[in-house]
């Protein structure tokens, strides 16, 4: 087959899959639509790791376009259908779609009991068609479909239990807080096809160099073109990748299944953003301001979601904002230049976190649906080998390795990576000295947080025995929580094995001394720009996150198991702090006060006075009302009684009487 | 004291107000309107056989007996009316019969 052929085939796959399950489900029955997407998922993810072998091996181009059908053609606004390949989209296309077959094999175990499976699989292979066009768009257009595909596909999802009304309206949030984002996107598109009048990124690139002085005069002002294109799409990759301010979406969108969490809400859907700027390296190279904001916003979330994370009971809920705090890592390295470390932490950060999310789905089945921490505990003797994945996932995802001889699992490389980079940035950069600190000490928080989780969950009192937890779908019987099915256990070891050896084993490729073999110009950066070059870094430097990490597990160990009860006793006070971080910063509480009831008061104002009272009031309502009301005082002049009107034929004859006198006897 | 044509028509035109107010003063009685009417009729045609007269013109008066037949008819259709009126309102006062009123 060509390679041509074999790129086409595996981005069709998928839609295929979602075609015959969505649209014929209901004829094929539920195990055939489950057997044909995740046949279809996996045959695309086995010519995922073809492309990437080829493609990284050599022997096919370093990067092509295969162009499939025109899209758009109006005048200088060209896009066509096509799947662009090079070192960065293989990449992402083989941590798509192998996460994606493993969360489809995984779900037959998660869904087994529900009764809507060939659209549950419909709809993940859906979303997976959505982001390998992502993935793979050569131009804005297609980029902004895949965009819209996948925001869509997650709207499906997190309200797939759609008789829930908080499913439905986590749904709701999600689609319109990437709403926000999105508009950002679209003006940033504009912007650019106003520099360059193309959306090709294959025309702009080479382009940018030469614009990079372009000013756009608008209010009195000089606004710096690239800048300005840069911050406006980087607000459409705040809202995609549930960046400070827009995040608030993606906690509720926990409200759908799990292997929808682990899939869009973990591993792929939230790492568009990233993806985006890091495709979009050669523009954000030269719009220095844009990056400044990047490292910033990246930096205040990886903090602020973190400190969040401290406080909440709901195991995944603790896991999104793990993601939200990782996603602000992946943006401090793709803001400082270290594209090439926000891809390796998107590629590892996809296994650890897709493993910690499908663990938690385990737990939950294990436990009947009990989703809140503190009816758990103890739960290691039950489901020893979901504990051991857990525990490998978090060590992951917690940076735990030796620094000087460079071993350690996948997260140890990629988030010491990017603190690293936002180290040697510092001296020359503000924000990166922020980012460094804000990353240090989120590693820690990330810590604290990560096996507060195990430990709560797994060490200390079960609290689920003695209470006779009366499900009623499981009787009034005693909770035993068992292992999940191996349908669900061998993605789990799967995800387990890229937790641990991802990490060491493309560390070299991904931003090692290979990493110019390994990217062959898909990830651009300056001639100034040396981020991941520097080797001279202090002991400290190497040292510092493995030492606040260290400390975050022994603040963990020391409230929740020597002195087990510690936790909920100081949650229980209601602090001033737990309150802050519980309640998630208020931001929920401050939007619905300015936007929510913003918005109403806006709707009330054109409703009731816009259109109630003026509009209608002086329109068909007045008019009506009008028409009613001669209708009333000229009826009154019927009395019905017949003197009355032979009184008025009289007084009608006089009057014409006289008329005629006054008239003729003239 | 000769009789001339203008005492005709004043009695005529007495006649025809007593008529006129004889529908609106009353309040009581249908019988009562459709007396006044014939007082109305009997006015033209004391108005009609008085100008016939004194205009030597024949007309007038072959008119005057064509209004009588019509107020014949007109008293017998009326008064048909009045008892079916009568059967099914069980009244026939003025005020009570308004079911025209808008």
């Amino acid at each position: 087959m060509t390679p041509q052929l074999i790129v086409i085939l595996l981005v069709l796959a998928p839609l295929l899959g979602a075609a015959i399950a969505g649209l014929a489900g209901w004829k094929i029955g539920d195990k055939a639509a489950m057997a044909v997407t995740t046949g279809l998922l996996i045959f695309a993810c086995l010519l995922s790791w073809v492309t990437y072998g080829e493609v990284i091996g050599g022997h096919w181009p370093a990067r092509f376009l295969v162009k499939i059908a025109p899209f758009i053609d109006v005048g200088a606004f060209r896009s066509d259908w096509s799947i662009r390949i090079d070192s960065l989209s293989v990449v992402m296309l083989v941590v798509v779609t192998t996460v994606s077959a493993l969360v489809h094999i995984y779900s037959w175990g998660y869904m087994a009991e529900d009764e809507h499976k060939p659209r549950f699989f419909a709809y993940l292979s859906l979303f997976t068609f959505f982001m390998l066009a992502l993935v793979t768009a050569a131009d804005f257009m297609q980029l902004f479909f895949g965009w819209e595909g996948v925001g869509l596909a997650s709207y499906l999802l997190i309200g797939f239990w759609y008789k829930k009304p908080s499913a439905n309206s986590a749904a709701i949030k999600a689609f319109v807080v990437n709403r926000v984002g999105d508009f950002g996107f679209a003006l940033g598109i504009m912007t650019v096809f106003w520099a360059f009048g193309t959306i090709r990124f294959a025309e702009i690139f080479p382009q940018v160099a030469s614009h990079a002085d372009m000013v756009w005069t608008f209010a009195g002002r000089q606004w710096p073109l690239m800048d300005l294109a840069c911050a406006l799409l980087f607000v459409g990759a705040m809202g995609k990748s549930a960046q400070f301010l827009l995040h608030t979406w993606l906690p509720d969108a926990m409200e759908g299944p799990t292997p929808v969490s682990a899939l869009i809400h973990a591993a792929t859907m939230v790492t568009a953003g990233v993806y985006m700027v890091c495709l979009l390296s050669p523009m954000f190279e030269y719009a220095p301001a844009a990056k400044a904001l990047v490292v910033v916003v990246g930096a205040i979330t990886a903090l602020f979601a973190a400190t969040i994370g401290l406080a909440q009971n709901d195991i995944k809920r603790v896991i999104a904002y793990s993601t939200c705090s990782q996603l602000g890592y992946m943006f401090i390295a793709a803001g400082v230049g270290a594209y090439q470390a926000a891809m390796f932490h998107l590629f590892t950060h996809a296994f650890f976190k897709a493993l910690l999310f499908l663990g938690a789905g385990a737990v939950i089945t294990a436990m009947h649906h009990e989703q809140d921490m503190r009816a758990m505990g103890g739960l290691w003797r039950r489901i020893p080998i979901t504990y051991a994945v857990m525990l490998i996932g978090t060590l992951s995802i917690t940076g735990v390795g030796i620094p000087f001889l460079d071993i350690g699992l996948s997260g140890f490389y990629s988030k010491d990576a990017i603190i690293n980079a936002a180290f040697v940035a510092s001296p020359t950069s503000g924000s990166a000295s922020f980012a460094f600190v804000a990353g240090v000490i989120a590693a820690g928080l990330t810590s604290f947080y990560s096996w507060r989780l195990v430990f709560m969950t797994f060490h200390g009192h079960a609290k689920w025995q003695g209470h006779g937890h009366g499900h009623d779908a499981h009787g009034g019987h005693a909770l035993e929580p068992h292992d999940a099915p191996w349908v669900m256990l061998v993605p789990l070891l799967a995800l387990a094995v890229g937790a641990t050896f991802a990490g060491g084993a493309f560390v070299e490729r991904f931003i090692g001394p290979e990493r110019a073999d390994f990217w062959r110009g898909a990830v651009f950066a300056a001639p100034t720009n040396h981020v991941l070059d520097a080797h001279h870094l202090p002991a400290w430097v190497a040292l510092a996150p493995l030492v606040v990490t260290a400390v975050g597990f022994a603040l963990a160990w020391w409230a929740y198991i020597r002195h087990e009860g510690l936790g909920a006793a100081i949650a229980a006070r209601k602090g001033l702090v737990w309150s802050f971080l519980y309640n998630k910063w208020y931001f929920d509480e401050i939007y619905n006060a300015v936007f929510v009831r913003g918005a109403e008061f806006l709707g009330d104002l054109f409703w009731k006075v816009g259109d109630k009272r003026l509009i209608d009031g002086l329109g068909p309502d007045g008019v009506s009302h009008l028409s009613y009301a001669i209708g009333r005082v000229t009826g009154r002049l019927q009395t019905g009684y017949v003197y009355h009107y032979a009184f008025v034929m009289l007084l009608g004859v006089a009057g014409l009487l006289s008329f005629a006198l006054w008239a003729f006897g003239r | 004291m000769t009789i001339g044509l203008t005492h005709y028509l004043t009695v005529a035109a007495i006649l025809f107000t007593i008529g006129v107010l004889g529908i609106f003063v009353n309040r009581k009685n249908v019988i009562v309107i459709l007396m006044s009417i014939e007082l109305i009729l009997l006015a033209v045609n004391i108005n009609l056989v008085a100008f016939s007269v004194f205009l030597h013109d024949v007309t007038g008066q072959i008119y005057a007996l064509f209004v009588l037949t019509v107020a014949a008819a007109e008293a017998a259709v009326g008064l048909a009316i009045l008892v079916t009126f009568f059967r099914n309102r069980g009244d026939i006062a003025v005020d009570d019969a308004s079911v025209m009123r808008g």
